[in-house]
């Protein structure tokens, strides 16, 4: 212990003298107790693993892609989009491997035909209901998954009517169209768009607005059923609201419902090109915090701006400054070419 | 633009947002309330539950000489949010909408955020979160009523007040459908609700085209005073008022005495049996509701002596008597006719289970059993059964109850547990079950109406003695919902092993055409059986058999007249209405399946009837599989179970 104590003391001094040098034994962590193992099989391997582990990690421990939604390392999980359901032995239903614990001599099987039904009704309904073009990750499950939704029906035309919705109450149609969320795009501040047309209802952005994250709670789910959206107070909006535009609710959206000004502008134009993007790790100038951000840059210019979910510091969280607070970097390179400042 | 909000040079839309967190509010709370200010009914609404403010920190007025030195914060700053649902309550019958400037006071009296009071409020559909008039009619239009010409009615109503939802009489009144009100035995069924300085709800049912504007304009008015809702036993439990009213054991009281004297439920041996479960300890009576092999009668059907488990150290004890299943309405008879009974009957499983508290979570649309058990709480308290140092034995515990707002969803244990908790009503992932993780995050126990009054016989006459009646697999007696084309309908007792054919007998036989067609069993979330399956004995295993189940206890008959096709349609219409639209298959799974039955409906089926019959089928089993809570996964359960005994498209 000494030797090793002497060893620290010398590097920081040789490092740097400024360095306070620390008086008496350095702490240690202790060791966490080993957790106890529990034996999974699934899809016919035996697997052990920690106990208090979501079936999910499990699974993925064993290798397999296990579709998700609504879950999010970041955040609580809500198991409402049902994607990642499993079949296990003896249970009555499927169950979802993102908030189930593994238990001891559990028999999951993860690509039964009953769970394949079920991942491709699901994916059926969302896409038939809401507008899917702008998530790879749905895409990409539909295309695993054999989806066809179409066997509902062409899907409704855009209302604007969905922020009235009464609980309790629809119109029956006479079923030729599927219903849908689509609706005009919410464009009521300068920073992002939200386009509920695009909205599966995973409840990731009132998580991060809410506890998970932020604890600004400026928006929640509203109304019920089919009619149930993500919305603030009587749908005022957003500058009415509580919302500080941290923009974490947009690092979490699954679908691009949640959009930069800049992306979307650029998504209407059509020069939007994910494969002319590059991507630059930097630290945020701001304040004291040093944030991770993760700039995206497409023809050298800075079009979005998010943080790594890995990262220690920001668990991909940022604030209204590092989120939104780019422009001047570009704004810098204008004055130095055009020598045109503003 | 961005730049000059971050450096604040200017005063943009954005800037203000930021600041109005900081200025202008009249609150020590760092959350963001918006600028509406209550007025005098408004305040006055909120205040009525929560009383007057005594803080800045509770939305008052600023206070230096107590809020000075004093800081409100952490866990008591939200601890009284479950307030929520009855100040919304308040709100709805003071302002007959959910202001935005009430709610934004409940919200800083509350320290709940807006938004999430907001989406609270629009969760329910007895609240309207858009101007409505005062004076609500609810005509129900489910399926009991349906075989009681509910649509000569709705097209009356329609045809005097306009369509659903508009504003007439003069701005005073509107008119809405309404799910099953729990009133089948006299349907067809409404409910009219005022708003104002003089709230008042009323039943009316049954409901006849001619007469019902009338009470409608009176009620609006509120020209001249209204006698209170009464129960009939005659009408509501026909057995009640018969001659072989001798042989009940839960209804014994129903008709014969006066619900709101406790002297008179005492002297028709009420509380006996809470002074025996005092005397013999309660763990002798969970001893007893485990031998009496009870299960639980609000659908399930779970074991009860396995949720009254002292290990788990219950906190609260739930009586879930939020009745929406379509078709039920036995629990409302218990509860307007013997309502003491209940209170009873908690006491005794709360005071055996060491909780430290009882809820009742009373339907919404239920105002006389409202009535009735609140007055009987007080009574009870008042006369030492309830409350502190119960009878003089030294044992402490109160009931509280709360009312539903129209949430079929509410009825869900989980769900209910938000509700009360002041949350939106949907249902929580399980396990944990509720035994382990209930109400406000401990051990509850969650048992329905008709299964606690159950508990009273159980102490009194021993399990044993008690699963000596009824069947094997089904101990004691049942409660049954007989509606639809029934000569009586009513709350019918008996012990569990009647067949259906009897329990029909018992009711008078087959009314309307007088030719059976179908008969509902279990409601919504039940299934369909076909006159060839009238000797099934109404026991849990007895329809297991025949791939139906019990449920709540409803048996609906349909006779030929009916067209079945119909029920359907509104039973998918009902659970696409009710799906509280948290978890996507049962979100999009019921509007699917509205959607599939309205194509064979109107002879549009995308492909053949075959292909459309078989998607229909994979929506169910996705519903079934994936769903979260007990809605999704029975809401194909009656039309599937129908699509097999009959060929209706």
């Amino acid at each position: 212990m000494d030797h090793e104590k002497g060893n620290v003391t010398h590097r920081l001094q040789a490092v740097n003298p400024l360095v306070p040098v620390p008086r008496g034994p350095v702490p240690v962590i202790p060791p966490a107790s080993p957790r106890r193992k529990v034996r999974v099989t699934v899809d016919g391997r035996e697997i052990s693993v920690p106990e208090g582990t979501t079936l999910l990690d499990a699974t993925r421990a064993a290798g397999i892609d296990t579709p998700t939604l609504c879950y999010l390392e970041s955040l609580t999980p809500v198991n409402v989009c049902r994607i990642c359901v499993v079949e296990v032995e003896g249970s009555r239903t499927l169950v979802p491997a993102c908030s189930r614990k593994a238990e001891d001599g559990m028999v999951v099987k993860t690509d039964s035909e009953r769970v394949r039904l079920s991942r491709r009704l699901i994916l059926e309904f969302l896409a038939s209901s809401v507008d899917v073009s702008t998530s790879p990750q749905v895409r990409a499950y539909m295309d695993r998954y054999e989806v066809h939704p179409e066997r509902f029906g062409p899907s409704q035309a855009p209302s604007d009517g969905r922020d009235q919705a009464r609980a309790g109450v629809h119109i029956t149609s006479d079923g030729s169209q599927a219903a849908a969320v689509a609706q005009p795009v919410k464009a009521d501040n300068e920073l992002y768009l939200r386009d509920y047309g695009k909205c599966i209802l995973c409840y990731k952005c009132v998580e991060a607005c809410g506890p998970d994250a932020q604890n600004t709670f400026a928006i929640a789910v509203a109304g019920r059923g089919f009619d149930a959206r993500i919305s603030t107070e009587y749908a005022v909006p957003l500058p009415d609201s509580a919302c500080v535009y941290c923009g974490n609710c947009i690092g979490v959206c699954p679908t691009g419902a949640l959009m930069f000004v800049s992306e979307h502008d650029l998504r209407k134009a059509g020069t939007w090109d994910e494969s002319r993007q590059t991507s630059t790790e930097t630290i945020c100038p701001y304040c004291g915090v040093g944030c991770t951000l993760t700039l995206h840059i497409q023809d050298e210019k800075i079009v979005k701006v998010d943080s790594p979910i890995e990262n220690g510091v920001t668990h991909g969280n940022l604030c209204v400054k590092g989120r939104f607070g780019w422009q001047f970097v570009q704004v810098r390179e204008k004055t130095q070419s055009g020598g045109d400042a503003s | 633009m961005v730049l000059r909000v971050l450096c604040g040079e200017s005063s943009s839309s954005l800037l203000q947002a930021r600041v109005s967190i900081f200025q202008g509010k009249e609150t020590f709370v760092d959350a963001h309330f918006t600028k509406d200010h209550p007025t005098a009914a408004e305040q006055q609404a909120v205040d009525s539950v929560l009383g007057v403010p005594h803080s800045g920190w509770k939305g008052g007025p600023r206070r230096p000489d107590r809020d000075g030195h004093s800081a409100v914060n952490g866990h008591r700053l939200g601890a009284d949010r479950h307030l929520l649902l009855p100040v919304l309550h308040a709100i709805q019958a003071r302002m007959g909408w959910i202001t935005p400037a009430a709610l934004n006071y409940a919200c800083q009296r509350l320290n709940v955020p807006p938004a999430e009071a907001f989406g609270v409020a629009s969760f329910y559909g007895l609240f309207s979160v858009t101007p409505r008039p005062p004076c609500v009619l609810h005509v129900c239009d489910d399926i009991a009523c349906m075989t009681r010409g509910v649509e000569d009615l709705c097209r009356s109503v329609e045809s005097q007040l306009g369509p659903a939802g508009s504003p007439s009489l003069n701005g005073k009144a509107t008119w809405l459908r309404s799910p099953c009100l729990g009133l089948c035995e006299r349907a067809p069924a409404a409910l009219m609700s005022r708003a104002g300085e003089k709230p008042a709800e009323k039943v009316v049912a049954p409901a006849s085209p001619q007469s019902l504007l009338s009470k409608l304009e009176s009620f609006a008015n509120a020209t001249i005073e209204e006698p209170p809702d009464r129960f009939e036993a005659s009408a509501s439990a026909p057995q009640a008022s018969q001659n072989g009213h001798s042989r009940l054991v839960l209804l014994r009281r129903v008709g014969r005495m006066d619900p709101a004297s406790l002297d008179d439920y005492r002297a028709y041996g009420g509380y006996e049996a809470l002074r025996r479960a005092l005397n013999f300890g309660g763990s002798w009576v969970v001893r007893e509701v485990l031998n009496s092999r009870l299960v639980g009668r609000g659908g399930a059907a779970f074991p009860t002596g396995k949720k009254w488990d002292p290990a788990n150290q219950p906190r609260y004890l739930v009586c879930n008597a939020d009745e929406s299943e379509p078709g039920t309405f036995k629990d409302r008879v218990v509860m307007e006719a013997d309502p003491y009974s209940l209170i009873e009957a908690i006491t005794i499983a709360g005071t055996a289970l060491g909780c430290e508290r009882g809820y009742i979570y009373l339907r919404g649309e239920y105002p006389l059993a409202g009535e009735r058990l609140s007055h009987a709480i007080r009574v009870a308290r008042e006369r030492g059964y309830l409350g502190t140092n119960i009878l003089g034995r030294g044992v402490d515990f109160d009931i509280e109850m709360r009312r539903g707002a129209g949430a079929y969803i509410c009825g869900e244990e989980t769900a209910l547990f938000n509700s009360i908790e002041g949350l939106r009503g949907e249902p929580r992932s399980k396990p944990p079950f509720p035994t382990q993780v209930g109400l406000f995050g401990k051990p509850t126990v969650v048992n329905n109406v008709e299964t606690l009054v159950n508990v009273l016989l159980i102490v009194q006459e021993g399990g044993e003695s008690y699963a000596a009646m009824g069947t094997l697999g089904s101990t004691g007696p049942k409660l049954f919902c007989l509606s639809g084309h029934v000569a009586r309908p009513g709350v019918y007792e008996v012990p569990f092993g009647t067949t259906l054919r009897e329990l029909i007998e018992m009711g008078g036989g087959v009314a309307g055409s007088g030719q059976l067609k179908a008969v509902l069993l279990g409601g919504a979330a039940g299934s369909f059986v076909s006159p060839a399956e009238l000797d099934t004995p109404l026991t849990f295993e007895g329809t297991r058999a025949v791939g139906a189940s019990l449920g709540s206890g409803v048996v609906m008959l349909f006779d030929d007249s009916v067209d079945l096709r119909k029920i359907l349609f509104r039973i998918a219409a009902f659970f696409r209405d009710e799906s509280c639209g948290q978890c996507v298959p049962c979100r999009l799974g019921t509007v699917r399946q509205e959607e599939l039955l309205q194509r064979l409906n109107h002879r549009k089926p995308m492909g053949s009837v075959e292909a459309e019959l078989g998607l229909l089928k994979e929506v169910g089993q996705v519903m079934r599989d994936a769903s979260i809570c007990g809605l999704g996964q029975t809401a194909s359960s009656a039309i599937e179970s129908a699509l097999r005994r009959w060929q209706l498209f």
